[in-house]
């Protein structure tokens, strides 16, 4: 077995990760860049990382996932890569006919300290970018943070570039998601649109990494945020970030370069945070929740009831990405289970650390940054195992070493489908996350029910 | 018309109509969307198999975390590879230098897991902050008492060839240690299989029922031990020529062993492989043996490739895939299968070998090097492929057009080596190809209602 070196006890490591529960920077720049409608993602650096992200993307996706790359060679290495750059611009207006490159750095550009915003303004001095089409840059070195930064870091950079305050409001509000699928994009936009919001949306997967099959590739799938409506972003009235690691940074640009007045609340991931997020579209645009909306969170509420007696008291661990950890936690106590480990590779800040803590209670175990590895959570669950895990696909040796049910989460999943159509996000993603759990529940306790105690009604 | 960016016109031709020699080899043009990676991840991947040694990325994060368990090498013994180690350098050790967490990470790694030997790869920033990886090396080395290999494969500094011959020399080094066990006189080592979906193994059976010892396999299902004899086997036998054949050149100067190229997939290349073998030993015994293997396995496999051959015969196929040799046998097994090559390319082939696809292909097939995704689709829908091999970068792109796909690549479940490999391929073409899902295809069906 894969594992079985994981010793039990623990012991402090300074200088080693371990089967990582992150991993770096630009491949959520890249990810986010495709939530915008016509961009090319380019990764400047060698072709390696470029490739490695396209990789990640094409296996937890299923779906073709385009970005370009600077190809660095060691010339490049030495001399700096503007070269590289700019006929990377040349290039892709020729070929690709994007409307926006969205750049990525690596860190082997970080490194050598190319300056991407002189680069860029060389570039538009010397004619190289086409009109009405722009180059943008979102620095991912990733010495620093993990793919949720990066996500972060490229969805600040969509402010930067385009959020335009004219001085004349319109009547939207904006919404900025953290790091999460597109069906979970979906699902939020499924709120706002029920709840009659006029709303912008942006980055905006759903229809890029879940396209359907027309029979054509296309270099640009249909979905996607236009530019013109993360431009007039900066004209809404109110905007609401959710996810605050995903978050922060661009809606505090958001507020500070257009004025808009924004609020951070988390993922509505769970029954309390989706209250609390329409209860927020409803007070600020003065709308009522609709009986459809009511509805849902009926069913969901209604389903717990039914069945909260085969999760209350479970023990769960959870391991993955910091904003949806919020959720998962916080619905899994709503649903009477214990958290007893939540760890992220992501270096979320002592905030983060408190919170989560004080969500999951005093006798839950919290870690995160790079000591946050598989290999420590491993050695976690070792000392005490729990009924459920919640994390990405890499837990499932762990899960399959002790014999826990894995149920899959966050970033990446390469060995299941269905993440990028179904919530979990909303009421119906709670239904959807709800039914998953108690699905692992109920077949643990027919696989393990004794003959005369095998029924079928539960 | 599929538009080719000007830079790359050299780099794409058709058969029969342009004349100039394709251009290969040399850097993606800045700014494509090209489906290569870099020198570490050739180092990586043939490396990686080697079971009982300990594999220590030295840089950020995002090296060690994408080539995680990303590659089936399989192993029937330990299976240390198969975990991500990682210096995760920080900011702070990117100013001041990492080789201080190198040290304490291989000491912490050996003392834990007690390896056979150490691999520590340098991945593009080490390259630029300068750390002496080397120094850091020698001194665990001399401490611990085992290998500690520096694999020099900063992705910048090359491609992924580049890589390739990093890692052979890295494997290299673990060679003329074990100088005691005795070698059979029909020995032989296997150069560059991986033992992907366990092929290695199919392989290795092959040899023993032909009367031949397989001294060590470089790198599938590898050991440091076993390699540490190769240097005393009687033949190097090379598939996968791309990334190995540089090592097999070294043990030829330094150890005077000579070496063959072979593909292990398709039915001529199989048979072809054994039979040079056989001939290299000039065995009666041996040659025997491998006759009647190759009668038994081919005779066996006809027939059940004519059942799959029947609804594929006229079908036409696009392949592009890593290394050219795997090219090669490619039109040649799906020709077995009736079908017909109509774009073919590779990342990393060199002008000869494209001469010889030229050769084996027929008029009109678009012959391409280092394509990119747009290109891709354009010459197979030109071409009217309904199958695609790669790798998966390339798999979703034929799905979203409703043909074929058949991974030829890291991720493969399948074992498509040897003559059960044939089988297993034919099967998986076939499969992938008269699926009744691709009738859902919009463009399958318009096209469709033109035909009634
Ligand atoms: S960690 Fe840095 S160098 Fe490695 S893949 Fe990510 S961006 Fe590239
Ligand atoms: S940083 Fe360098 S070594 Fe690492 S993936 Fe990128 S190109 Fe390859």
């Amino acid at each position: 077995m894969l594992l079985r070196h994981t010793p039990k006890e623990v012991v402090e490591r300074s200088a080693l990760t371990i089967n990582p529960a992150k991993t770096c920077q630009p491949v959520g720049a890249m990810y986010a860049a495709l939530g915008i409608h016509k961009c090319l993602p380019h990764s400047h650096g060698s072709q390696g990382c470029c490739a490695y992200h396209r990789s990640a993307l094409t296996r937890h996706y299923a779906e073709p996932i385009m970005a370009s790359t600077s190809s660095f060679t060691e010339g490049a290495s030495v001399f700096g890569g503007q070269s590289n750059m700019l006929e990377s611009i040349n290039n892709i207006f020729a070929l690709y006919d994007p409307d926006i490159i969205a750049v990525n750095t690596t860190c082997l550009s970080e490194v050598i300290g190319d300056d991407l915003n002189q680069i860029i303004n060389r570039a538009i001095a010397d004619n190289k970018i086409p009109k009405g089409k722009t180059v943008m840059y979102a620095s991912t070195p990733s010495f620093k943070g993990s793919h949720v930064t990066g996500y972060a870091n490229m969805l600040t950079a969509m402010v930067q570039n385009f959020a335009t305050n004219t001085g004349k409001k319109n009547k939207s509000i904006t919404l900025l998601p953290s790091f999460v699928e597109p069906s979970d994009m979906s699902e939020i936009k499924h709120i706002a649109a029920e709840m009659g919001i006029d709303y912008i949306m942006y980055p905006d997967t759903s229809g890029v990494v879940n396209a359907p099959m027309d029979g054509k590739f296309h270099m640009y799938p249909k979905g996607g945020t236009p530019r013109e409506k993360i431009i007039a972003s900066g004209d809404s009235r109110y905007a609401l970030a959710l996810g605050r690691v995903g978050t922060f940074q661009a809606a505090q640009l958001l507020d500070s370069k257009c004025k808009v007045k924004t609020e951070i609340l988390d993922l509505p991931i769970g029954i309390s945070a989706t209250d609390a997020f329409i209860d927020k579209l409803r007070t600020t645009s003065g709308v009522t929740v609709p009986e459809s909306i009511t509805v849902e969170r009926g069913q969901l509420v209604d389903v717990l009831c039914d069945k909260a007696q085969y999760v209350y008291g479970k023990k769960i661990s959870l391991m993955g990405d910091p904003d949806i950890l919020f959720g998962l936690v916080q619905f899994c106590k709503d649903a009477g289970m214990e958290v007893i480990h939540v760890i992220t590779g992501t270096p979320a800040g002592a905030k983060w650390d408190r919170r989560i803590k004080e969500l999951a209670g005093p006798n839950a175990i919290v870690k995160s940054g790079a000591q946050a590895d598989l290999f420590y959570f491993h050695q976690l669950l070792q000392n005490t195992k729990p009924d459920l895990i919640f994390g990405n696909t890499y837990c499932k040796y762990i899960a399959r070493d002790m014999d826990i049910p894995l149920i899959r989460t966050g970033f990446p999943i390469y060995d299941r489908i269905g993440h990028s159509y179904f919530p979990i996000t909303g009421y119906r993603g709670g239904l959807h996350l709800l039914v998953k759990i108690l699905d692992v529940f109920m077949d643990r306790q027919d696989r393990d029910a004794s003959e005369e105690k095998f029924e079928l009604v539960m | 018309m599929v538009e080719v960016l000007e830079a790359r016109k050299q780099q794409v031709l058709e058969k029969g109509k342009d004349t100039y020699a394709l251009e290969c080899e040399k850097a993606s043009t800045a700014g494509s969307v090209s489906q290569r990676a870099c020198v570490f991840c050739g180092s990586r991947v043939v490396l990686y198999p080697i079971a009982d040694a300990l594999h220590l990325i030295h840089g950020p994060i995002g090296c060690a975390a994408y080539t995680w368990e990303l590659r089936g090498s399989l192993s029937s013994g330990p299976e240390l590879h198969r975990l991500s180690f990682s210096t995760d350098l920080k900011e702070n050790d990117v100013i001041y230098g990492g080789e201080k967490k190198l040290y304490a990470a291989l000491t912490e790694l050996i003392n834990e897991y007690k390896p056979k030997a150490a691999f520590v790869y340098c991945t593009c920033i080490i390259g630029l902050i300068g750390d002496d990886v080397d120094a850091v090396c020698a001194k665990v080395e001399k401490e611990h008492g085992i290998q500690v290999i520096p694999v020099h494969s900063e992705g910048f500094k090359g491609t992924k060839k580049d890589g390739y011959k990093a890692a052979c020399e890295g494997a290299f080094k673990l060679t003329g240690k074990d100088n005691t066990t005795p070698v059979s006189d029909f020995s032989i080592n296997i150069l560059g299989e991986f033992n992907l979906a366990g092929e290695t193994w199919i392989i290795k059976d092959y040899y023993k029922r032909m009367g031949i010892e397989v001294t060590s396999c470089i790198t599938g299902d590898g050991r440091v031990g076993e390699i540490g004899k190769a240097h005393r086997a009687r033949l190097n036998v090379v598939q996968c020529s791309g990334s190995m054949t540089y090592l097999a050149k070294m043990m030829e100067k330094e150890y005077g062993i000579p070496f063959i190229r072979v593909s292990y997939f398709g039915i001529e290349d199989m048979s072809k492989a054994l039979y040079d073998v056989a001939d290299f030993f000039n065995n009666e015994k041996i040659m025997e043996n491998t006759k009647e293997l190759v009668r038994s396995e081919v005779s066996d496999l006809l027939p059940r490739l004519a059942e799959f051959r029947k609804d594929l015969e006229g079908k036409k196929a696009g392949v592009y895939v890593g290394g050219s040799f795997k090219a090669f046998s490619m039109v040649k097994a799906l020709r077995h299968l009736g079908m017909e090559t109509v774009v073919v390319g590779s990342q990393t082939g060199s002008p000869e070998d494209y001469e010889y696809l030229k050769e084996i292909t027929n008029e009109g097939t678009i012959i391409l090097d280092d394509t990119n995704p747009l290109e891709l689709s354009g010459f197979i829908l030109e071409k009217g492929a309904d199958l695609l091999i790669g790798g998966v970068k390339e798999r979703p792109i034929a799905y979203k057009m409703g043909i074929g796909f058949c991974d030829h690549n890291h991720e493969r479940k399948e074992a498509l080596a040897g003559f059960e490999g044939m089988l297993n391929f034919a099967r998986e073409v076939h499969n992938s190809v008269t699926s009744p899902v691709w009738k859902y295809s919009p463009a399958r069906m318009k096209a469709q209602e033109k035909k009634i």
